[in-house]
């Protein structure tokens, strides 16, 4: 490394002849190959170049398993104004919506100019007038390209190059080849070895391969594959080491992403991988200089040749954001686009808690005709609303998904398990599926491995060819779901029996996960489920736990459409669990000595709602008494209504679907829609979602939320020293503001923070899809999925007093920097004084009473039918709708 | 029967051209449009397969219109039918009509989304001027109109920087198939002195007295249509280009590279059966070639993680086999082969988004790593080497970069160097002397008559590369590729004795377009002057213009497709004519104009691909990552 430096200053040119710089290098190091070589003194430290890199680079798992998170999360310790600011100067990504679209919306009303001036005078007192012309009038001055990329920009033009474009299909094909979980038919010959071993394992075996130039191979044999060393070849002068491994890695974000987040979560392979991000690069870094050998073959000049000036401005990634007038506008704005939605909730929400204080709250609670439990998720917003205006007598709570079943589950047909509870927790509980019959598979030759052969595709056309036709023919005129497909009922079948019970003697397998549950693990987690809700009493004879699911095709997004609380899988074998835990005689005794008293009449019923098609399905009726199996067939005919009702709310954004549809057959329209190959958008998922309301439901009941709002029951008055609140913010922030940060960016930067179009999607081995062939795993979520969302953050509203809530999240550092760098909002609404408090980053300042604009739902039923955008939050017609 | 068949091809133009008059604003009627002229093609096309049976399947053949007539070339469109025909004609209906219905929900809301089904239709007017051709000038009409839709469908996300890279690169290679198409109509001329239609050519004994007498000139038509052929077929050394075309929305790559494009060059082969099969190593090219893609290509199908490549290889694959069935004269097998693979693969396509649910829950019914696949039985290097080489598809796209990009770029290096400033006052001067000596060629000395046009015909060529190699002002590039028709002319009119009036045809289309884009050109370079900078618009970056301009994106496309022989201009006839007064002794001349034509073809596609496709520089949320 030193010897390079010193032939440029003796050269005087700072190009290198390949050869005199091949010689000096090996000089340098003595020959001695056993030798580590280490770059000394040079400043550059790439353990810690390699963290930030893994911290920056999107976190996306497979297919399979999405989970939606936060796609800066990098820069969650930051204030979110500084930080989107940083990322946008660093990556150029777009972090707010264009100024022109913020325009418009102030000029429609959608932003209210006594919220932006009510904002302008917080922020900037005395400079109203020069934001206020900042923000409306001027024209923006262009923006600074991007720091990652400039670097390699400058090296392009210098070497008349493109490197990326040499090197990205070749890497982008093998390391696909490498990754891939089961598309290739003929797999990679080596997969058990790690990935550097692997290219070096079949490179040193074959010419012929990746490796074209003498050099490359020469460098792969000898063994003098380090980091460093080889950067020394390409970059030159270390202190712009850590530039060219951000320029590279960020010039295909999506592939070493993937490898990231695989080297530090390598289960989430089915076929396992051994991966590492400092592999990926050593193999990128041979297969550069293999290609600047192949195509400059007198030598080529360092990337240190142009970056003489970066080099003294230190590390990109340790300087602090410079102020942008611009950013800082559109900041304003989104305040201002917050605020006039959060004012209409905050208003409604606060009328409703006084009302319920005026009526004397809990002193005779009425009985119930039935309760339902369902997830907290923005989807089941709207059922329950439904459900309750046909049985004004009902109760429903909202609880995360899972209900407390922290397991692994493995289907009867399947080798492996997967995990059914939040992302964070560590299952230590399986639960194996059981068939009575054995139920044969669908299986479709159309992604049979033998018509990718020759002789199998030979007699596949030649026969099967034909009757392709008239699969086409049916999927289009008979939509309906297929093997192809994914469906909520098939997650887990009606008629298996699951192994609650924790068996003896094999009690626990060598991974630690024990099968089933033992009787006092499973009071726990029941106790745990009811009081975090505050439904220790007041038990209805029937009642109902709702998990729900999605059914789509043609879609390989499937798993970001299911419960995010059960990591991605549908909530049935959690809901049946529970509701079977429930039912046990000597559980209820425990729960009893905790003062839960829950009634021996009572029956819990766990249930699946198919959030996509508006199914409902129970599941082990046949285990009630006649007696109840009446009244559940007037609940059920309760459901189907609702699920009817819930179908036609939806179908209003479906443009397609009501342009065509009589009414009446809008649940059947949207039925179809799930099993329609052609279909990119099966349902809208959290689209629009925009507030967490953690609190009885009495505070949200008689509002029409437009399927925006995460509903977390909760009971302050059980909870004075905010223990169970701890519990819920620790679940639902990363949850709730995951997902809505996810919908965030990829609404607002569709390029970069999004995957674009879902249209010309080409799947990768099964663990990512990318454009067309060539191209780099897309992160995000596609832009049918968040078109018609509204980028706002969520406002998080909890019921309890201001002083618990801030002794809550200052508990906990992450909890905090949620709030307190204003990722999320919160609010707190006092149970008995009803006053509305905001939290600052330090302490909740009292909000001024919300001016009293709720509207009456009266046109309701009519907007309903013929309007697709966003509606305001109203009042519901307690007559019903 | 004549009449419908006139009907068949003229009804999905004439739906076209209404597709284009509807609003973009909304997506219902354009859609209507499009699936409305489908449906009554498909009914026109049943009436006529009817009666048609009923006749006892003749081969109907008419003659259409006469676009041009002189004593050497009649110029006439011409369509026939016959069982090869008939089953294109359904195949084609059939999946253009899913396609169609499925893409109206799929393309939701989606920009471009009457970009889309106009293209497709323009695109089904050209496949059925394909397979109704009469003869070789008609089904060139159907044949460009297919390369540039797919040029168009490929690029569909323009702002983005490897769909409109891929789409030049498909382009250009499409372009060398569309050279040996117009190699092998001008050889066919000399071949049987004069024009000829399909009908003729079914006459087995008079195709077999012409290529006795001429069999050189019958070896050379036999090979420049297999390369038309292997081109659009994906066959090697050209099967790269066909994932690289996967670029647009699944259904364009469904229904232009699972279905129909991609079966041109067996269509072609199966036309043009009697041109080859009396000449004895043809058929054995044919089925040494299938064999060979077929083989490379299941190789390389089987290593691919990613599920339309493989799915596209696999198709190249079984096109091999269906070359192989031709060769044999195994007909019918070869249609039957046709249409299953294009049902196939287009559903293939189609659902190729369920790989993940679908293979995810098999893999969790059966272990699919004790399924050892058979290359794993090999020799160890043999096995990685194997693997390696299909990873890399055999570098055939490395290959076709050499073969075909490399080369034009260092003689079009080389050019620029001949063809700067003084250069050009010379080249004006040089040709004004052509032009004084062409009122009497007979003048020139007998040595003179031979060089003088291939010289003209060289400068042409240079200048076209000049273009090809211009990385600075668009306008210079373009200006260039104009002047070298006027050289093409003048190669022609020294070579023998051209009618005024073809002259002014062939030109007069390219001054037009030549003019018009000249103006398109320069009006932001003249922006970019006036404001006191630098021009602005230079050939070494994506500006994606059509953006901001999209009337001035389109006008350009039109002028470039003028100028480009595209059949909306008489340029077309034009370049045909051209041809015509080329002897068949002539195959130098005849490569340099073709070459000509396949450079500016490329030059023209490259100037609309830079200066008004790609990420726009102003847009908001900065330029999106390359390799995204």
């Amino acid at each position: 490394m030193v010897s390079v430096a010193i032939f440029q200053q003796e050269a005087g040119l700072p190009k290198l002849t390949k050869r005199t710089l091949f010689n000096n290098l090996l000089q340098a190091n003595g020959g001695d190959v056993s030798k580590p070589d280490i770059s000394s003194g040079t400043g550059f430290d790439l353990h810690a170049t390699l963290d930030v890199l893994k911290a920056l680079l999107p976190h996306q798992a497979p297919l399979k398993d999405f989970v939606h998170h936060n796609p800066l999360n990098a820069f969650q310790g930051k204030p979110f104004e500084n930080a989107v600011s940083e990322a946008a100067q660093l990556f150029g990504y777009q972090v707010y919506l264009p100024l022109d679209e913020y325009r418009r919306r102030y000029h429609e009303g959608a932003i209210r100019a006594d919220v932006l001036e009510r904002i302008l005078q917080q922020r900037h007192p005395g400079e109203e007038d020069y934001w206020q012309q900042k923000m409306l009038e001027s024209t923006p001055v262009t923006k600074e390209p991007a720091v990652v990329g400039r670097c390699r920009a400058r090296w392009r033009q210098l070497l008349d190059f493109s490197l990326d474009e040499a090197v990205h299909p070749g890497l982008f094909r093998w390391l696909g080849g490498y990754l891939d979980q089961g598309i290739a038919v003929w797999s990679f010959p080596r997969c058990d070895l790690g990935l550097f071993e692997a290219f070096h394992a079949l490179e040193s075996r074959a010419t012929g391969g990746m490796l074209r130039s003498r050099e490359a191979r020469e460098l792969l044999i000898s063994g003098r594959t380090g980091i460093e060393h080889l950067l020394g070849l390409l970059a030159g002068d270390p202190a712009i080491y850590g530039y060219y491994l951000l320029d590279q890695q960020f010039a295909h974000p999506g592939w070493s992403g993937m490898v990231a987040h695989l080297e530090s979560h390598p289960d989430s392979l089915l076929s396992p991988r051994t991966v590492s991000l400092a592999d990926l690069i050593r193999v990128e870094l041979l297969l550069e200089i293999d290609a600047l050998a192949c195509h400059k073959p007198h030598g080529w000049q360092l990337l240190a040749t142009v970056t003489g000036d970066l080099a003294a401005q230190g590390n990109p990634l340790e300087q602090k954001a410079r102020p942008d007038e611009n950013l800082h506008a559109c900041h304003l704005f989104q305040l201002a686009l917050e605020w006039s939605y959060y004012q209409q909730v905050l208003a409604a929400v606060q009328a409703s808690s006084q009302m319920l204080a005026a009526s004397g709250h809990a002193t005779a609670a009425p009985g119930r005709s039935f309760q339902a439990l369902f997830c907290i998720d923005d989807r089941c917003e709207s059922i329950r609303r439904h459900v309750e205006q046909l049985d004004g007598q009902c109760e429903t709570f909202g609880t995360p998904g899972f209900f407390a079943i922290d397991a692994v589950f493995q289907p009867h047909d399947s080798r492996f398990s997967s995990k059914i509870c939040p992302p964070p927790v560590n299952p230590g509980h399986l639960l194996g599926e059981t068939l009575s019959r054995d139920k044969s598979r669908q299986s479709d030759f159309h992604h049979s491995r033998h018509s990718t052969n020759l002789f199998g595709g030979l007699m596949i056309t030649h026969t099967l060819g034909l009757w392709s036709a008239v699969k086409l023919f049916l999927s289009i005129f008979r939509p309906h779901l297929s093997a192809q497909g994914s469906s909520s009922a098939a997650h887990m079948d009606k008629s298996s029996s699951l192994s609650i019970d924790a068996r003896t003697g094999c009690a626990e397998d060598p991974d630690g996960v024990q099968i089933g549950y033992r009787h006092e693990e499973m009071v726990s987690r029941a106790a745990a489920l009811l009081n975090s809700i505050g439904f220790t009493g007041n038990f209805a004879g029937l009642v109902y736990l709702v998990g729900h699911g999605a059914s789509s095709v043609n879609n390989p997004y499937y798993a970001a459409y299911d419960c995010g609380a059960c990591s991605g899988r549908p909530g049935s074998v959690n809901a049946r669990v529970m509701a079977d835990i429930l039912n046990r005689h000597e559980v209820r005794e425990e729960l009893a000595l905790q003062g839960i008293n829950i009634p021996s009449g009572t029956r819990f019923v766990g249930a699946l709602h198919d959030t996509t098609r508006d199914d409902l399905q129970f599941y082990d009726l046949d285990r009630l008494s006649a007696g109840d199996i009446n009244r559940h067939r007037r609940h059920a005919a309760i459901f189907a209504e609702a699920l009817k009702r819930n179908a036609a709310e939806r179908a209003r954004r479906f443009e397609l679907t009501v342009q065509t549809q009589y009414a009446a057959h809008l649940h059947d329209a949207v039925r179809e829609r799930s099993g329609s190959v052609f279909e990119p958008r099966p349902e809208l998922n959290h689209a629009t979602n925009a507030i967490c309301i953690i609190g009885r439901r009495s505070l949200s009941r008689r509002l029409f939320l437009d399927r925006r709002a995460f509903l977390n029951s909760y009971d302050c008055h059980s909870d004075q020293d905010g223990l169970l609140l701890a519990g819920l913010l620790k679940a639902a922030a990363p949850v709730c503001g995951g997902i809505n940060l996810e919908y965030y960016f990829s609404r607002v930067d569709p390029h970069n923070l999004g995957a674009g179009s879902k249209l010309p999607q080409n799947v990768m081995g099964l663990i990512g899809v990318a454009n067309g062939v060539d191209g780099d795993l897309r992160t995000g979520l596609p832009l049918q999925m968040t078109e018609v969302h509204d980028p706002v953050r969520m406002l998080v509203i909890v019921e309890q007093s201001a002083d618990v809530v801030l002794r809550t999240i200052k508990s906990d550092n992450t909890l905090l920097e949620w709030f307190a760098n204003h990722w999320l909002h919160l609010v707190a609404i006092d149970p008995d004084s009803q006053q509305l408090s905001c939290f600052d980053g330090e302490g909740f300042v009292s909000l001024p009473p919300m001016s009293g604009d709720v509207m009456d739902g009266a046109f309701l039923h009519q907007w309903l039918e013929t309007r697709a955008d966003n509606l305001p939050v109203c009042y519901l017609n307690q007559a019903g709708l | 029967m004549n009449h419908l068949l006139e009907l068949l091809v003229v009804l999905p133009l004439a739906g076209f051209v209404v597709s284009l008059l509807q609003p973009e604003a909304r997506e219902e009627p354009v859609y209507r449009v499009v699936r409305g002229t489908v449906l009554l093609h498909g009914l026109v096309t049943l009436v006529l397969l009817v009666e048609w049976w009923w006749l006892d399947r003749p081969l109907v053949h008419i003659t259409g219109l006469h676009l041009f007539y002189s004593p050497h070339l009649d110029f006439s469109t011409g369509y026939m039918f016959d069982g090869i025909t008939a089953c294109f004609a359904l195949v084609g209906l059939f999946v253009t009509l899913m396609v169609i219905l499925y893409s109206r929900c799929y393309m939701h809301r989606e920009t471009g989304y009457k970009r889309f089904f106009c293209t497709v239709l323009f695109f089904y007017s050209g496949y059925n001027l394909v397979i109704y051709a009469g003869n070789m000038e008609t089904m060139f009409i159907g044949w460009e109109i297919l390369g540039v839709t797919s040029f168009l469908l490929i690029a569909f996300y323009r702002d983005r920087y490897l769909p409109v890279k891929n789409a030049l690169k498909v382009f250009s290679i499409y372009r060398t198939g569309d050279v040996g198409l117009l190699l092998s109509i001008w050889m066919l001329h000399h071949l049987f002195g004069g024009d000829v239609s399909f009908y003729q050519l079914s006459d087995m004994s008079y195709v077999l007295s012409r290529q006795a007498q001429h069999y050189p000139e019958a070896c050379f038509t036999a090979i420049m249509l297999l390369l038309a052929a292997t081109v659009k077929s994906g066959q090697l050394p050209f099967s790269s280009w066909l994932p690289r075309a996967m670029e647009g929305p699944t259904p364009s790559s469904a229904i232009f590279y699972g279905a129909l494009a991609v079966h041109m060059g067996v269509f072609l082969l199966l036309r043009s059966e009697n041109l080859w099969r009396g000449l004895p190593l043809i058929p054995v090219l044919i089925a040494v070639l299938g064999l060979a893609t077929s083989l490379v290509a299941t190789m390389i199908a089987r290593c691919q993680s990613a599920i339309k490549a493989q799915i596209a290889y696999a198709s190249v694959a079984q096109i091999g086999l269906i070359f192989i069935e031709i060769a044999c004269g195994l007909g019918e097998l070869a249609l039957l082969h046709f249409a299953g693979n294009a049902f196939l693969r287009t559903y293939q396509l189609l659902v190729s988004p369920s790989v993940v649910a679908y293979l995810i829950r098999e893999q969790g019914h059966r272990d699919t790593r004790i399924v050892r696949n058979i290359e794993s039985y090999l020799p160890e290097s043999l096995h990685y080497r194997l693997y390696l080489l299909s990873i890399r598809e055999f570098g055939l796209d490395l290959i076709l970069y050499q073969l075909l990009w490399q080369p034009l770029k260092t003689a079009g290096k080389f050019s620029a160097g001949l063809i700067s400033g003084r250069g050009v006052i010379l080249l004006a001067l040089v040709y004004l002397a052509g032009l004084f000596l062409l009122p009497d060629p007979g003048m020139t000395a007998a040595g003179w008559q031979q060089i003088l046009p291939l010289s003209a015909a060289a400068v042409a060529l240079l200048l076209a590369l000049a273009a090809f190699a211009e990385r600075g002002a668009a306008w210079r590039s373009w200006l260039m590729i104009i002047v070298s028709h006027y050289w093409v002319a003048l190669s022609i009119a020294l070579n023998t004795a051209v009618e005024p009036r073809e002259v002014v045809l062939y030109l007069s289309g390219v001054s037009i377009a030549g003019t018009a884009g000249f103006f398109l050109l320069w009006m932001p370079h003249a922006a970019g002057v006036s404001a006191g900078r630098v021009p602005r618009v230079c050939l070494d970056d994506f500006y994606g213009m059509t953006r901001n301009h999209p009337w001035r994106s389109r006008l350009f496309l039109l002028a470039g497709l003028c100028s480009i022989g595209f059949p909306i201009s008489p340029t077309l006839i034009g370049e045909d004519l051209m041809f015509s007064h080329i002897r068949g002794e002539q195959i130098l001349l005849a490569t340099l104009t073709s070459l000509d034509f396949i450079v500016v073809g490329l030059v023209v596609m490259r100037i609309y691909a830079r200066v008004y496709l790609g990420a726009d520089k102003g847009m908001a949320g900065g330029a999106v990552n390359r390799s995204a």
